[in-house]
């Protein structure tokens, strides 16, 4: 399929070939859902909705549920503020959330509609919340919509009440899986402090099978517990480009101070979010994690020799690639190629700090597309590629394995169930590398080189 | 009626006309109107309705104009298959950024196309607009046409601001982008066939292969499917046919008509999902040759497979005596042809609804459907829930958002839809929607459905639970 990607790299201008982002909304949704009782809402076109309801359902396998402001065109001639209030409306008298969670579309940013006077004529039923942020889709890029909205939590939401700050913390886990945020909270249970997650979109996305259909599942942040975030003694925001902006509001608004850690993927980036929480609740790190990093180790020790020197090309949401690649160097592989779709910020900075601290000369860019990491890895073949499903026309055109990790993953499942953060994360990490460079080498191998002990 | 004073209870009073019950209400069914604001609606915009459309013509660049979003989401989504070049499955953005927003796109869209021209040399170019084209104002026309001068190719601007209606308007954008693609230049020169062009197929798992083949066997040429598996080259002849055939009306309907009035070309609505209409459509086609060896032909094949997949789809009626289906899917014609189909493998129909049905469908469903069935346009996810459950589903037919819903139901689900694996058409394509509905009415995954009565239940599979373990 992609056999017409010249392999002669030249500067474009006219946009983006195969892209490794989509838009801030998506993002917005996915943040929302991490609330309990929320309905997202899109002001914009029904198909806006439609699309992110479609990825986010094609990705986590389960019903995703958001309301639209459906517009017309007399609705862009006049703006969109009828629409907005019909919708307020109709969502609490037929859907009956506790919250509602509006975010804008391009159209109604470009059209200049403003939200928050909408916010203050609409009428809103007693104990009911809405919520808004502004994502327009020519911004940044899904992560962005993600950081925005949980921004949007702590200006609506968080509040300090408490005159002494309480002995909880804040946690601000990012564009991640339930799975992820469910290994997040073991980590911090273990770690026995008392704490705050949001979004948390757990218990929402990965419900079980009961046979009804719950508009609102079980899980997600509570609304009384994101209001008391204020009261926190710390925040730890893990990411810097999808979590650290509410940490910083959450910092202005109600004094709580705030810790931006990367995503615990791996190593080196699991035990600085752990020491984060240790210094800032003084409490020893306890024998059960200690344990669990030990076994990491040791398969790391047990399988060194099948990474050493195999290169890699990574790509995916910057929040995840940066510790991905710092895990990926810590087992002795050769990242090589290392790009995101979302543009701005320290990616570039951090990934190139990473591969000049290893030696290692390498290709890295934000705001990059796949049509550019194929040519690149067309300059430079790689023996896998780590990224996601869109991933798996590169690694078809050039013969490569593909290890599935990110957002979207629409051609496998059970993947948003299991962790890659954590130290069992990383685990399972290795098991999805070390099995894909096995199982291409078994594929590979003559009658006379295939081994039963590898 | 408990469903309607129930709906009539908590519905949006908007939504009321929209949904009917047949033999109960007198009314005629609202449909074809805008979506309300703040519903949780399963329909999608005039951007989605002219790519799905037109994404199938294999050879184009199929270029977004707008923010990523619109061209990320619909990147290889339409499953639809090629026997030539891969450069559809490709996914093209301007990605336009804020100052292109504050200054204008023109430019960018400018050099997108002239670097895709170059890399790619294209013979024709699509361009889709989006939204927020249609409110800076871009000059599509004006772009495409001095671009297209440039490079000596075509480039055909497609009018899709998702906000100017539901996805019909996509459809019938996505039409017009294809009519200024077929239109001759010199109209005494077009190229007279005996040979038909196939509307409203887009070769999803390769159905309209086919069709192809069936007509072959009939003696009647395939000239260019629209649009599956078509190229410019294919398309270009489409003028020359003697006959159109349209299978999906809902979005070619308008195709038709319009290549009758142009070129008059006649047109005759087929439709190849069942047994029963696949062998009907073929006789039509066969009847507008007239032609003896056509008609024997024709015969020969209908009773040779037939005779073949009866068995077969008798042998899967005994298996789903009792059970009952749901339909929510796209256009009104697909969703009358399920109908039929289910009769043909001895399912009931209790409940039927489309995203973009006409009202002289829902008058056709109305009349194929059993008393008490219920009727809705432009459905959201609860009144679906509600109307499965209470008329006793025990399966659904959706497209990919109404999947998960029917699965947490403990409901079988099947996709009629971008996502289908599996083509549903002709004959073999009977018997894979039999094979279908098996594979998900009868899987044993719906035994262990984890409902709280289950864990004091020695006989189900999970084996007996001591009750007072929490849930």
């Amino acid at each position: 399929m992609l056999d017409s990607t010249p392999k002669e790299i030249k500067e474009r201008t006219g946009g983006v070939i195969n892209p490794a982002k989509t838009c801030q909304p998506i993002g917005a949704i996915y943040a929302a859902l991490g609330i309990h009782r929320c309905l997202p809402h899109s002001h914009g076109s029904q198909g806006c909705c439609s699309y992110h309801r479609m990825h986010l359902t094609r990705h986590f396998r389960d019903p995703i549920m958001a309301s639209t402001s459906s517009f017309t065109e007399g609705a862009c001639v006049f703006g969109g503020g009828a629409n907005l209030k019909t919708a307020i409306k109709n969502v609490f008298a037929v859907y009956n959330p506790d919250v509602m969670a509006i975010h804008t579309t391009c159209l109604t940013e470009t059209i200049g509609d403003d939200i928050p006077a909408y916010l203050g004529a609409a009428q809103v039923p007693e104990g009911k919340f809405v919520i808004h942020a502004n994502t327009p889709s020519y911004v940044g890029s899904h992560v962005t919509g993600f950081a925005n909205m949980t921004k949007g939590m702590v200006n609506y939401l968080a509040e300090a009440t408490a005159e002494v700050k309480k002995e909880q913390v804040n946690i601000i886990p990012g564009f991640i899986n339930p799975g992820d945020m469910r290994e997040i909270k073991r980590l911090v249970k273990a770690m026995g402090v008392k704490f705050i997650m949001f979004p948390d979109t757990s218990g929402v996305v990965d419900s079980p099978m009961t046979g009804k259909f719950e508009m609102y599942p079980v899980g997600g942040a509570r609304v009384e517990d994101i209001r008391d975030s204020g009261n926190s003694r710390l925040t730890i925001a893990l990411g810097s480009y999808a979590s650290k902006e509410a940490a910083i509001q959450l910092e202005r608004k109600c004094k709580v101070p705030a810790k931006t850690r990367n995503a615990p993927i791996g190593v080196k980036a699991t035990d600085q979010f752990l020491m984060a929480l240790r210094s800032g609740f003084v409490r020893e790190i306890p024998y059960e994690l200690e344990e669990e990093r030990g076994q990491l180790v040791d398969i790391m020790t047990d399988t060194h020799f099948h990474f050493h020197g195999k290169k890699a090309a990574i790509f995916g949401d910057p929040d995840i690639v940066i510790p991905l690649t710092e895990f990926v160097l810590s087992l002795g592989m050769r990242p090589l190629h290392v790009l995101t779709g979302t543009p701005g910020g320290l990616f570039e900075t951090e990934v190139k700090k990473m591969m000049l601290e290893a030696g290692l000369k390498g290709r890295v860019k934000a705001g990059g597309d796949l049509f550019e990491l194929h040519q690149w890895i067309k300059n430079e073949p790689v023996d896998l590629l780590i990224g996601n499903t869109y991933g798996k026309y590169i690694a078809r055109a050039e013969d490569v394995p593909l290890v599935r990790v990110g957002f979207p993953i629409l051609d496998r499942s059970v993947h948003s169930y299991l962790p890659v953060v954590g130290y069992k994360g990383a685990m399972r990490l290795v098991e999805m590398i070390s099995s894909a460079l096995l199982d291409r080498a078994d594929r590979d191998a003559r009658d006379e080189d295939f081994e039963l002990v590898m | 009626m408990e469903a309607v004073r129930q709906l009539l209870d908590t519905s949006i009073a908007e939504r009321r006309d929209s949904i009917l019950i047949k033999g109960k209400q007198k009314k005629q069914l609202r449909c074809d109107t805008d979506s309300v604001a703040g519903c949780v609606s399963q329909r999608a915009c005039v951007y989605c309705g002219a790519r799905v459309v037109l994404n199938p013509v294999t050879d184009a660049v199929h270029l977004v104009h707008g923010p990523i979003g619109c061209s990320s989401y619909t990147w290889d989504i339409r499953g639809s298959l090629s026997s030539g070049s891969e450069l559809y499955r490709n996914s093209f953005s301007t990605d336009l950024k804020e100052k292109d927003v504050v200054f204008g796109g023109e430019k960018k869209l400018t050099f997108a196309i002239d670097e895709l021209a170059a890399k790619y040399r294209p013979q024709v170019v699509f361009v889709y607009s989006t939204c927020i084209i249609g409110v800076i104002g871009d000059d599509l026309e004006a772009v495409c046409k001095a671009v297209a001068r440039r490079h000596n190719i075509e480039v055909i601007p497609v009018q899709s601001s998702g906000f100017i209606g539901n996805k019909s308007a996509g459809y019938r954008a996505a039409c017009d982008a294809l009519l200024r693609l077929i239109a001759p230049g010199d109209k005494r020169k077009i190229a007279k066939s005996r040979s038909i062009n196939y509307l409203g197929d887009f070769n999803l798992a390769g159905e309209a292969w086919i069709i192809k083949n069936y007509l072959k066997e009939m003696g009647i040429g395939l000239n260019v499917t629209f649009t599956g598996d078509s190229s410019y080259n294919a398309l270009k002849k489409a003028p020359g046919a003697c006959l159109n055939i349209v299978q999906c009306a809902g979005s070619m309907a308008y195709l038709a008509e319009r290549m009758a009035e142009l070129y008059g070309i006649p047109y005759l609505q087929v439709s190849f999902l069942g047994v029963e209409d696949t062998s009907s459509s073929l006789r039509k086609i066969a009847a507008f040759f007239d032609d003896d060896d056509i008609t024997r032909k024709t015969e020969a094949l209908i009773v040779r497979e037939t005779e073949q997949v009866k068995p077969v789809i008798e042998a899967y009626r005994e298996r789903f005596a009792g059970k009952k289906a749901a339909i929510y899917v796209g256009g009104g014609f697909k969703a009358i042809s399920l109908i039929k189909q289910f009769k043909e493998i001895g399912i009931d129909v209790v409940m039927i609804g489309t995203q973009t049905g006409r009202k002289d469908e829902y008058q056709t469903i109305n009349e194929l459907v059993d008393d008490g069935t219920v009727i809705l346009d432009d459905a959201n996810p609860t009144e679906l829930e509600r109307f499965m459950v209470e008329q006793g589903a025990h399966l659904l037919v959706g497209g990919v958002k109404e999947r998960p819903l029917a699965y947490k139901l403990g409901m079988a689900f099947i996709d009629h839809n971008h996502d289908r694996k599996h083509p549903l058409s002709g004959y073999v394509g009977a018997v894979n929607f039999a094979g279908e509905v098996e594979a998900t009415l009868c899987s044993p995954v719906w035994k262990y459905i984890n409902s709280p009565s289950v864990w004091n239940d020695e006989d189900s599979p999970g084996g007996a639970f001591d009750g007072t373990s929490a849930l």
